[in-house]
């Protein structure tokens, strides 16, 4: 357990300098922005004393690397800003619409883990087989598939001909569970296919590797059934690679999301940042932008402490 | 560091590019996907180059008459909600995607490569603090960041493109930077810097060319991904601006009138699919085509 604990501060560690870079990028994006940024800030209409106050507010007359660290003590504390159309804070914009998105990646993720792991150990262990063909082309498939235009077809069959499912919107899982998750599985779906064609690749070339490794041959030599073979020493030998893949799958995941909020008109973070880019409310783009990409960081922590507790090789590395 | 110079003595064995080029298009032209590719891509170049010549209408050209009519001999396929011919906005769509996938990937090439062989070439503390710079770029959803970008540099296919070549960068210097470690340790580098070679010419005399390798796979496959996130962007109104056509905007569109006009969902994310297919069908030949233990198979 010792190491365990000393794996998890070195990994915090080493994350310091990530976090660091990654709030200096969501900062510099308002220094992207063609301009006066108190001029954009203060919207189309605002007034002489307005504009002043706000570039005494957000200090653009001190140098910038002050005007960073100042923005980065407020983050810490929690302040996002305030949105330059509604006025909200941007932390609670981000709260009231981040489970949405959180329901259907995480949604999204538990199906494509289970189709997409299933599919690539199906072909993995029918090496040339029809399955296998079968596999390998609708991966190729699903990777070139734009998820949004799945999502447009969904809609147009199982909501719009069959009724199984609402067209559009989101409710909250607290409140309804059930009717939540009918909600979220045309997006889950959708989102789903791009992952399940990845996973099922790299599974299945992972498995086929561990599988012609020499130990299995001996194993098969010893008389272990091929079941046996496949769980204790084929899934358990990929597990690291399918771990790490799913991590991975969240950063895309999140990036689909954007697209996929907006074809079923879900209040969540994503389609608040393209919302937001479309009508220049940057400080909404920094916050959400922010609050992605801590998501991700976290995601990747859990998945390099969860990997050294599957093996021990990587914790010594 | 022993696996490194092994991998380099490997790369040392290749020998010349010229040769690599020639045995390349011999695996590509035997790969019946590779060559329908390729074919398809070509008559998609030239679809978008004649544009004017062969779309029978003009994309933006409005008729109030015939709006969302269904297929016809002069709608081949049919007319959109403002009564502009779906066939011809389809046809004008093309030059727009290729332009978006081209200039999204070399804004990538020229930030990513340049950047990946200097911090893989020099090491040290610059190395050190670039790549963790890079680490946390790629630690924000791809799309999610060029949205915020484009936000910041204005609404547009162009600041669009160049926002997902911005994104795409970090992905090529990793590469790069991986593989220019590779071959610094190679003899012919040390051979050449015996010679007198200086550090920029050992660089693009030998550094680049052999660490371009996986860069060329890399970046047929980023290709897909562009065409796709220029869709993605066109269908939230962030890339090709209205009146012009795109595939990504021509759905955006088709899906408000999915009840009455359902047919015009098809042929705009059939052709999205098709050539992202065709991208991704040649990158993974050129990747059978390039690596020396794929080949041996």
């Amino acid at each position: 357990m010792g190491t365990t604990l000393r794996l998890v501060a070195r990994r915090l560690w080493q994350l310091l300098p990530i976090v660091m870079f990654a709030t200096l990028v969501v900062f510099l994006l308002l220094q992207l922005v063609p301009g006066d940024p108190a001029l954009i800030l203060a919207g189309d209409y605002a007034s002489k004393e307005r504009i002043e106050e706000i570039r005494q507010l957000y200090g653009f007359d001190r140098p910038l690397i002050v005007q960073y660290l100042s923005w980065f003590l407020n983050v810490l504390h929690g302040d996002l800003g305030t949105s330059l159309l509604s006025g909200a804070p941007v932390l609670e914009l981000i709260m009231q619409r981040m489970p949405n998105t959180v329901l259907i990646a995480v949604y999204s993720l538990i199906i494509a883990a289970v189709v997409g792991i299933t599919l690539g150990v199906l072909a993995a262990t029918r090496v040339g087989s029809r399955v296998d063909a079968f596999v390998t082309s609708t991966a190729s498939l699903g990777v070139a598939l734009p998820s949004f235009w799945l999502a447009i077809l969904l809609v147009a069959t199982f909501a719009l001909q069959l009724h199984l499912f609402p067209a559009t919107g989101a409710r909250p899982f607290t409140v309804n569970p059930g009717d939540a998750i009918r909600h979220a599985t045309l997006p889950a779906v959708a989102l789903a296919v791009g992952v399940i064609a990845e996973l099922a690749r790299q599974t299945r070339s992972a498995l086929i590797e561990v599988l012609s490794s020499q130990y299995v041959r001996t194993l098969r030599a010893k008389g272990l059934g091929p079941m046996a073979i496949l769980w204790k020493h084929g899934l358990r030998n990929i597990s690291v690679t399918l771990l790490t893949l799913l991590g991975l799958a969240v950063n895309r995941l999140f990036s689909g999301a954007v697209v996929i909020e907006a074809v079923f008109a879900i209040p969540g973070a994503g389609s608040l940042v393209a919302y937001s880019a479309i009508n220049k409310d940057f400080p909404v783009v920094q916050g959400t932008v922010l609050m992605f990409a801590v998501i991700v960081i976290l995601v990747n922590l859990t998945v390099d402490i969860l990997n050294a507790l599957l093996d021990p090789r990587v914790a010594e590395e | 560091m022993s696996t490194e110079t092994s991998v380099a003595k490997e790369a040392v064995a290749k020998g010349p590019t010229a040769a690599a080029r020639h045995s390349l298009w011999r695996v590509i032209r035997r790969d019946p996907r590779a060559v329908v590719s390729l074919g398809y891509l070509a008559l998609l170049l030239a679809v978008s180059l004649f544009a004017a010549q062969i779309a029978p209408y003009s994309p933006i050209e409005q008729n109030v008459a015939e709006l969302l009519m269904p297929p016809s001999p002069a709608h081949w396929l049919g007319t959109d909600d403002l009564g502009r011919d779906v066939l011809s906005r389809l046809i004008w769509g093309a030059p727009n995607s290729l332009y978006a996938s081209a200039l999204a990937v070399s804004v990538a090439i020229a930030i990513g490569v340049p950047v990946g062989v200097v911090i893989g070439f020099l090491g040290g503390w610059l190395d050190e603090v670039v790549s963790r710079f890079i680490d946390a770029l790629l630690s924000f959803p791809p799309i999610v960041l060029a949205i915020a970008v484009t936000g910041a540099l204005g609404i547009g296919l162009t600041n669009a493109m160049l926002s997902v070549g911005i994104v795409f960068a970090p992905v090529l210097a990793r590469i790069v930077r991986a593989q220019t470690l590779v071959v610094r340790q190679a003899l012919y580098v040390d051979a050449a810097r015996a010679f007198g070679a200086s550090t920029p010419q050992i660089v693009v005399r030998h550094i680049l060319p052999n660490a371009i390798q996986p860069v060329i796979v890399q970046v047929t496959l980023m290709l897909a991904i562009a065409l796709l996130a220029e869709a993605s962007l066109s269908f939230l109104a962030l890339g090709v601006q209205p009146p012009a056509a795109s595939w990504g905007g021509m759905l955006a569109r088709a899906y408000n009138y999915i009840e009455i006009a359902p047919a015009q969902m098809y042929t705009p994310g059939l052709a999205i699919l098709f050539t992202a297919l065709a991208f991704n069908a040649l990158g993974e030949s050129l990747r059978v085509a390039l690596d020396p233990t794929m080949k041996r198979r």
